[in-house]
């Protein structure tokens, strides 16, 4: 058999939008916004597709049926190598991490996984981390900050980074979740042709799951924009002039020959 | 029994408390003092470590040898069987790698909400209020910790070290380690020591810094041109290593090396949480980035919202001549 490896996904705000806060400024509103893949998932996605070429694990990706763009996430991921893709429905729409855990932990029990691999973090995680969470939910051993991952029968060998570029080396059995914090090589590209093949194929499985049950929440009071208590002095003019200035700042500092 | 304590979990290298520790063992000070209470340290691993802890008011220590490096699932179980016996009211660890993975299974697992990428925190009488940054710094959002236990990760560097690093001597409380840890579902296999690099971007007086902005790794021609016109090293944020286009030793950050040179020219990095744990305290900080609404923006002292591509040969040129 081999070793079946779920890669849960969410879709986050594009960092580079302006993000906007709802009338009562206790949440991002992401109605107007662009949303991406979140970037660890697509590391967890690579690293998983790197396990199944080398000894043809299966890969399914799993996202919520609520997320924004999901169906552009999952079909981008079966063109990249993924074998299927689920969309799993029996959430409330809730964005906060807990919430999800207990909606994937919820299909996690109805189908299980070998390994789940999944992003160390997304960029809107307020009350935590999904693979911990998910870990803790399904019973199941953990590792989170890791890079590279290499199956070996019923146990992976994978690297748990800490700061400073220390690591270590563990021997985790399956089954086990694991938190991706990069893929041993940058993620691979789908040609926009494979994309809409795909899309064209259909094939996305909708599961509704029950989802297990979930912790206390936080209360956010307020969300806010940090103010521009310390904001850089901005050099304004055409490259050139920028230029000219900066050379003058390193120059005045003694920083620069010339 | 509710002791309502606040407790950090310490972390260490075996032979040394981390400054973070000490970071967060100031900050629960100050809280145990507003709120009438003692701060309480888990220390994990070996026990001679408590010295260093006077800070405290007690450390409740945990001694077994598969506890004498982080191991996510020994530490887990011990942190489970501390915190049923201690009952604190708030926990607090490190944002860093023990806390990403530690802090989301306890709030499953001991029933408490969980403040993560926390900045400040400051109690009240009915609540421990936090600070967190979401969307790599873009957005704060202040949470209540206000049930009778919560957890917070705090990011590096948030709070000082010094108020933690106290020279009294601590109540130490042996605890047994329990029986799961003989029975775990992972081992360690090595600890692995970051290779040494080409060049040492510790001991660089300026550093040309690139990120994802730059999109490729042909780009980095450019740059390095502008680096070897200044005579000085490259440096990177994470996804540029990650991409494989610089080695490890040129990663700055909080999984890379904290760099403090007398100046820091950033091109086309957005200012994460991750990589300001590894340049803030540079002397001079100059960044390009197109997008004005950058978090790095309120941090840096110079900034430029030219794209990188027009203004890196722009400012070769003046550096050549
Ligand atoms: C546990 C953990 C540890 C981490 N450790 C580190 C670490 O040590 N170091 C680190 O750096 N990160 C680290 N990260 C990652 C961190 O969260 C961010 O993802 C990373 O810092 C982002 O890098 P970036 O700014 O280069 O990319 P992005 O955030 O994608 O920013 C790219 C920026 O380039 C700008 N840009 C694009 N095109 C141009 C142009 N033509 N001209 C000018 N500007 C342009 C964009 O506006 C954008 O702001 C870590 C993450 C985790 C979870
Ligand atoms: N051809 C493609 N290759 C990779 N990601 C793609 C592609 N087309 C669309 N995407 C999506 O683009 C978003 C951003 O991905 P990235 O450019 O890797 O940051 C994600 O939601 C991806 O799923």
């Amino acid at each position: 058999m081999p070793v079946r490896i779920v890669v849960p996904v969410k879709a986050v705000p594009d960092l580079v939008e302006e993000i906007e806060l709802t009338p009562d400024e206790t949440d991002i509103d992401r109605e107007f916004l662009k949303f991406v893949l979140n970037e660890w998932d697509a590391q967890a996605l690579e690293e998983a597709l790197l396990v199944k070429d080398a000894t043809g694990a299966e890969v399914v990706v799993v996202g919520l049926h609520e997320d924004p763009d999901i169906d552009q996430a999952l079909y981008t991921a079966i063109a990249k190598g993924a074998d299927s893709a689920v969309k799993i429905s029996g959430g409330e729409g809730s964005t906060r991490t807990s919430d999800r855990a207990a909606v994937f932990a919820g299909y996690l029990s109805a189908e299980p996984a070998d390994l789940v691999l999944t992003g160390v973090q997304a960029a809107d995680d307020l009350d935590g981390q999904l693979p911990p969470m998910l870990a803790a939910h399904l019973g199941l051993p953990h590792v989170s900050v890791v890079v590279g991952v290499q199956a070996n029968g019923n146990a992976v060998t994978i690297r748990q980074e800490f700061a400073g570029g220390r690591s270590h080396e563990l021997e985790v059995s399956l089954p086990a979740v694991v938190g991706v914090q990069a893929a041993r090589q940058a993620p691979r590209y789908a040609p926009i042709s494979r994309i809409r093949q795909a899309m064209q194929a259909g094939g996305l499985r909708e599961v509704d799951a029950s989802p297990g049950t979930t912790g206390p929440s936080l209360t956010v009071r307020r969300m806010y924009r940090p103010e521009a208590a310390g904001h850089a002095e901005m050099l304004t003019g055409n490259a050139d002039e920028v230029a000219a200035k900066i050379a003058d700042l390193l120059r005045g500092r003694g920083l620069m020959k010339g | 029994m509710v002791s309502g304590n606040i407790m950090v979990l310490a972390e260490h290298t075996g032979k040394q408390v981390s400054e973070g520790s000490y970071e967060l063992l100031g900050k629960a000070r100050e809280l145990a003092a507003a709120l009438g209470c003692q701060a309480e340290v888990a220390l994990f691993g070996p026990r001679d470590l408590a010295a260093q802890l006077g800070g405290a008011d007690v450390v409740v220590s945990v001694d077994h040898p598969a506890l004498s490096e982080y191991l996510p699932e020994a530490y887990e179980q011990a942190l489970m069987a501390v915190l049923a016996d201690r009952n604190p009211r708030l926990i607090l660890m490190s944002n860093a790698t023990v806390g990403l993975d530690l802090g989301a299974a306890l709030s499953v697992r001991w029933q408490a909400p969980l403040a993560a990428y926390v900045t400040s925190l400051t109690a009240e009488p009915a609540a421990v209020v936090a600070t967190a940054q979401i969307l790599g710094g873009k957005v704060l959002a202040e949470v209540e910790l206000g049930g009778e236990r919560g957890i917070a990760t705090v990011v590096g560097g948030a709070f000082p070290a010094a108020a933690g690093q106290g020279d009294g001597s601590c109540a130490v409380v042996e605890f047994a380690a329990p029986a799961g840890l003989e029975a775990l579902r992972m081992s360690l296999q090595q600890v692995l020591e970051p290779q040494e690099g080409d060049v040492d971007i510790t001991a660089a007086d300026v550093l040309v810094s690139v990120g994802r902005g730059i999109d490729g790794r042909d780009n980095l021609e450019v740059v390095q041109e502008l680096a070897d016109a200044l005579g000085v090293p490259l440096s990177a944020s994470r996804p540029v290593v990650d991409a494989g286009w610089l080695p490890k030793s040129r990663q700055v950050g909080k999984s890379g090396l904290k760099v403090k040179p007398k100046a820091y020219l950033m091109f086309g990095i957005s200012g994460a949480p991750e990589h300001l744990e590894g340049m803030r305290s540079a002397e001079l900080i100059i960044a390009c980035n197109t997008d004005a609404g950058a978090p790095i923006f309120d941090v840096a002292h110079y900034g430029t919202t030219v794209d990188l591509f027009d203004l890196i040969p722009a400012l070769a040129e003046r550096v050549k001549h």
